[in-house]
């Protein structure tokens, strides 16, 4: 199955990738040879059969509704690279 | 060897003999593992950093990168996560340190855990203990090539489609992947949220199966999470008297699996029968000729979803933009790697409008099929047996050009993630002087049945798992 140059370009906007121009190229020809492969999956007629998203048959799993100490803003800041009094900094958003 | 201990053959069961013993203290068993690590990791790359001083009064663990580790950096072998210090241990780090296991260092790993080889590590591939040239297996290649190499004597691992049972089985090692629910994730680098299980690797059954009874049961931090039905037990029984094995025929009859591996799972089986197992064939159809198909749809699709929090916001390094979105996209072109990208890009296009239904939800209900289809097996076999990998360890740069090749080095662990069971790879032998692995699954929650063929096997069997070249 061909994926073309564009739907490559659309995915990445969507992905958050500034991918180059030799990545899209590449990955032009590494994802049509793999979704070529994965289309496999399509041979199979399911219409009645249900998904799986999880394997295991649990359904709801509460927690009590106790406070409890988050941790301390200097540690939720400490790894970010740049943030002013107590938020992440980020370049303007427009 | 500090304080007389050969770290290449000790297992961890008799580590934590000597320590509680007081013939040896925990930093002195510290030392000595890190003393192995000074003289052969320069050669393995196994682990991508060490802990000096040790805390705790046990003895030690490696775990592998995705793991976090409060104060130890976690970076997952990516460098979109360099420089990211956890300031919180996830849930198996806390229950480790809880059981005085000292933290020895964090181990190699594929970026993200994304491959068969660990040459998709950012920081550069580990080797095999067996043979340097070779790869030790992914994604936790660095873990079993730490255990084999005698740098730790056990470590915990992630396995998605089989990042424990494949380089436990390339590197001689014991590796389960538990089923899932049992091991809480909180703490641990997502990759694909509704298959990744924590898991041990170690050079026995038994140390398997000391370690999953640290780690295992419900912590409410990880609401998908249950409580072991069982207490774990660990093994003692020498026979398989009654055991059920179903072999698939589907799976053997892949032309991928090398001749001298086929050889010493055929020698297995024999074994297994004449330690009293019963071993049939059984039918596993479209398990194995659709899992890996259905594997590489939802786990880039999950992934897309769970990598979308990297955007130098939080943590790790950003790339300079004029605007938000300009930094986001350039910091993670610049910090994800190649195999990231393909993956990104295959689940972001897989769960995209118009395609959903044709890829992500056709592979769902595939993983319904699977699940079935192991479910019926079950209803005539306690476990199931295949080889854990088609191949024995490979050369470093035979697949990695080539995706869809490194994808099919999955191809018999696949399945039964999907199904959410659990597995576990024994060592069965050798083939061309490289270790080959038998993969025993079982049932949900049946890791006591796994342990007890697992080590019944591994005592008939007898081998001797220092890497050939390392025995002295």
């Amino acid at each position: 199955m061909a994926i073309t140059r564009d739907q490559v370009l659309h995915v990445a906007r969507l992905a958050r990738l500034d991918l180059s121009e030799a990545e899209v190229e590449q990955l032009t020809g590494e994802l049509g040879a793999i979704l070529d492969a994965v289309s496999k999956v399509s041979e199979l007629d399911l219409a009645d059969v249900p998904p799986t998203s999880h394997p295991l048959d649990l359904v709801n799993s509460w927690a009590e509704d106790e406070p409890h100490d988050s941790l301390p803003l200097e540690d939720v800041l400490r790894n970010a690279p740049a943030s002013e009094r107590d938020m992440f900094r980020v370049p303007p958003t427009a | 060897m500090t304080a007389g201990v050969d770290t290449l053959r000790l297992t961890a069961e008799d580590a934590l003999g000597l320590v509680e013993r007081g013939e040896v203290s925990a930093e002195e068993l510290h030392g000595a593992y890190l003393d192995a690590i000074g003289e052969r990791d320069p050669e393995l790359h196994a682990f991508l950093r060490t802990v000096d001083e040790p805390e705790g009064s046990s003895i030690p663990i490696a775990l592998k990168d995705v793991i976090s580790t409060r104060g130890v950096e976690t970076t997952a072998g990516s460098k979109i996560l360099s420089g990211y210090v956890p300031v919180f241990d996830a849930t198996v780090a806390a229950r480790c340190k809880a059981a005085g296991l000292t933290l020895l260092g964090k181990t190699n790993t594929d970026e993200f855990a994304m491959g068969s080889s660990t040459e998709n590590s950012a920081f550069g591939p580990s080797r095999n203990p067996w043979d340097p040239s070779r790869v030790p297996g992914g994604s936790g290649g660095g873990t079993a090539a730490a255990v084999s190499g005698g740098l730790a004597p056990w470590g915990l691992g992630s396995d998605t489609g089989g990042s424990i049972k494949q380089p436990s089985a390339l590197c001689g090692n014991v590796g389960l992947r538990p089923t899932y629910g049992t091991v809480s994730r909180y703490g641990v680098v997502a990759f694909a949220s509704s298959l990744d299980q924590i898991g041990p690797v170690a050079k026995t059954v038994r140390d398997v199966a000391l370690l999953y009874r640290i780690v295992s049961g419900r912590d409410p931090c990880d609401s998908t999470t249950v409580e072991l039905p069982a207490p774990v037990e660990l093994p003692t029984a020498e026979r398989l008297d009654g055991l059920r094995i179903g072999v698939p025929r589907q799976a053997v009859a892949l032309e991928a699996i090398e001749p001298g591996v086929r050889s010493a799972f055929e020698a297995v089986l024999a074994l297994a029968e004449e330690l009293g197992a019963h071993v049939d064939e059984c039918d596993l159809p479209l398990s194995f000729e659709y899992g890996l198909p259905c594997y590489y749809l939802i786990a880039p699709a999950e992934a897309s979803s769970n990598l979308a929090r990297y955007d130098g916001v939080r943590y790790g390094p950003r790339s300079e933009g004029e605007t938000y979105r300009d930094a986001v996209e350039r910091t993670r072109d610049d910090g994800f790697g190649a195999e990231p990208k393909r993956r990104i890009m295959l689940g972001t296009y897989a769960l995209s409008a118009g395609y959903y239904d044709a890829y992500y939800g056709q592979a769902q209900k595939v993983r319904t099929l699977i699940v079935r289809e192991h479910a019926t097996a079950f209803e005539s076999f306690d476990v199931l047996a295949t080889p854990t990998s088609p191949t024995v360890a490979f050369p470093i740069g035979d697949k990695a050009a080539d995706p869809l090749a490194m994808y099919a080095c999955d191809l018999l662990t696949i399945p039964s993630c999907l199904a959410g069971l659990p597995g576990l790879s024994v060592p069965c032998g050798l083939s061309g002087g490289l270790p080959v692995g038998l993969q025993l699954v079982g049932p949900q929650f049946a890791e006591n049945a796994l342990f007890r063929a697992g080590h019944a096997l591994e005592r008939a069997l007898g081998l001797d798992l220092v890497p050939e070249r390392l025995r002295t």
